[in-house]
């Protein structure tokens, strides 16, 4: 009897693992920057280069910096989930345009809308490295102390949103 | 010189056509040989299974150039690592360090063979043990000497 247990609780665990292992997404890697200061940056803005945005510019405030670029597909599919986001009037959101030229940026917002209470442009990526960022769309929920307290790893979806995003807000913006 | 003509502008074809090595200038050959190691110690994020020495994506072309950027800034290796850590995560390393949440991962496997020998000495001395079992008693010898003399009866029957 004994000697049947053993063998067969060490195979139920290695099932148990492997199916969870299994089922879990590789790509989703988890950020260490929740619960830390988001990065500090400014950059140009894209509708006046100009102008500048940065964390400081922000402070105060809950904001969602997402990033995307012209040349990201599933930035496009996404954009109409930030389009609703952005209309509830619950968060604003600032644009990180990640390497990516200014003109196609530019008839990219035109042609697709504009939700973005300003577009920071990244050229070079770097404030994209120093947010962790490894894949386009990704989007991080910052609250009044500058903190990050969410990243969304790819598209925002309606789900993640009224999930997730929202309730956060809400929690964030009720704090001090 | 017709003739010629082809062949020499086919010979000059090659001159055209340049393979893609990353040329880097380095101060010492020390911060060479510490920048090549880092970029087979980092992981690039959107492969995944290859270091950023071995990868084309754009992100993993931008972290080789970071970590170029702080070597010639003097960053040490470990200031490099710890750079990479604190905005990818422990992910980025291919080696994981050793850390509570890790030792399981790093001593795992010992684990195992330790207790594979254990099992395995466990069941030679058992079949050993089976092997050198008690001697017949002299009932036993005497029923087995009568079976097989009745096994060889009827064989030879």
């Amino acid at each position: 009897m004994n000697r049947f247990l053993i063998p067969l609780v060490i195979f139920v665990v290695l099932v148990v693992f492997l199916a969870v292992g299994l089922n879990r997404d590789p790509k989703l890697v988890p950020s260490p920057l929740i619960d830390k200061p988001a990065p500090e940056f400014s950059l140009p803005r894209l509708h006046h280069p100009e102008q500048r945005i940065g964390k400081q510019d922000m402070l105060g405030k809950v904001w969602i910096l997402n990033v995307w670029a012209s040349w990201c597909v599933s930035c496009r599919a996404e954009h109409q989930v930030v389009k609703r986001l952005a209309a509830t009037g619950a968060v604003e959101i600032v644009g990180l345009d990640y390497k990516d030229q200014r003109a196609d940026a530019l008839r990219w917002l035109e042609t697709l809308g504009n939700p973005y209470t300003a577009t920071a442009v990244d050229g070079k990526g770097d404030v994209g490295i120093d947010f962790g960022v490894y894949g386009v769309p990704e989007s991080f929920l910052i609250d009044k102390q500058g903190v990050i307290r969410y990243k969304q790893i790819g598209p925002l979806t309606d789900q993640a949103v009224a999930e997730k995003v929202l309730p956060l807000v809400k929690k964030l913006q009720a704090e001090g | 010189m017709r003739r010629w003509l082809p062949i020499v502008l086919l010979l000059l074809l090659p001159l055209g056509v340049q393979a893609a090595v990353e040329v880097l200038d380095f101060k010492t050959p020390e911060a060479e040989a510490s920048y090549n190691k880092l970029i087979k110690e980092l992981r690039c994020l959107v492969c995944q299974n290859q270091d950023l020495a071995d990868s084309n994506a754009d992100l993993a072309k931008d972290l080789r150039h970071k970590t170029y950027l702080m070597i010639n800034e003097g960053k040490s290796e470990q200031e490099i690592l710890e750079y990479m850590v604190d905005r990818y995560g422990e992910f980025v390393l291919y080696r994981p360090r050793l850390e509570l949440t890790t030792v399981l991962l790093w001593f795992g496997p010992f684990l195992l063979l330790v207790l594979g020998v254990f099992l395995v000495l466990r069941t030679i001395r058992r079949r050993r043990g089976a092997a050198t079992a008690t001697a017949l008693s002299d009932e036993e010898r005497v029923r087995m000497e009568r079976l097989l003399a009745a096994d060889g009866d009827e064989k030879n029957s």
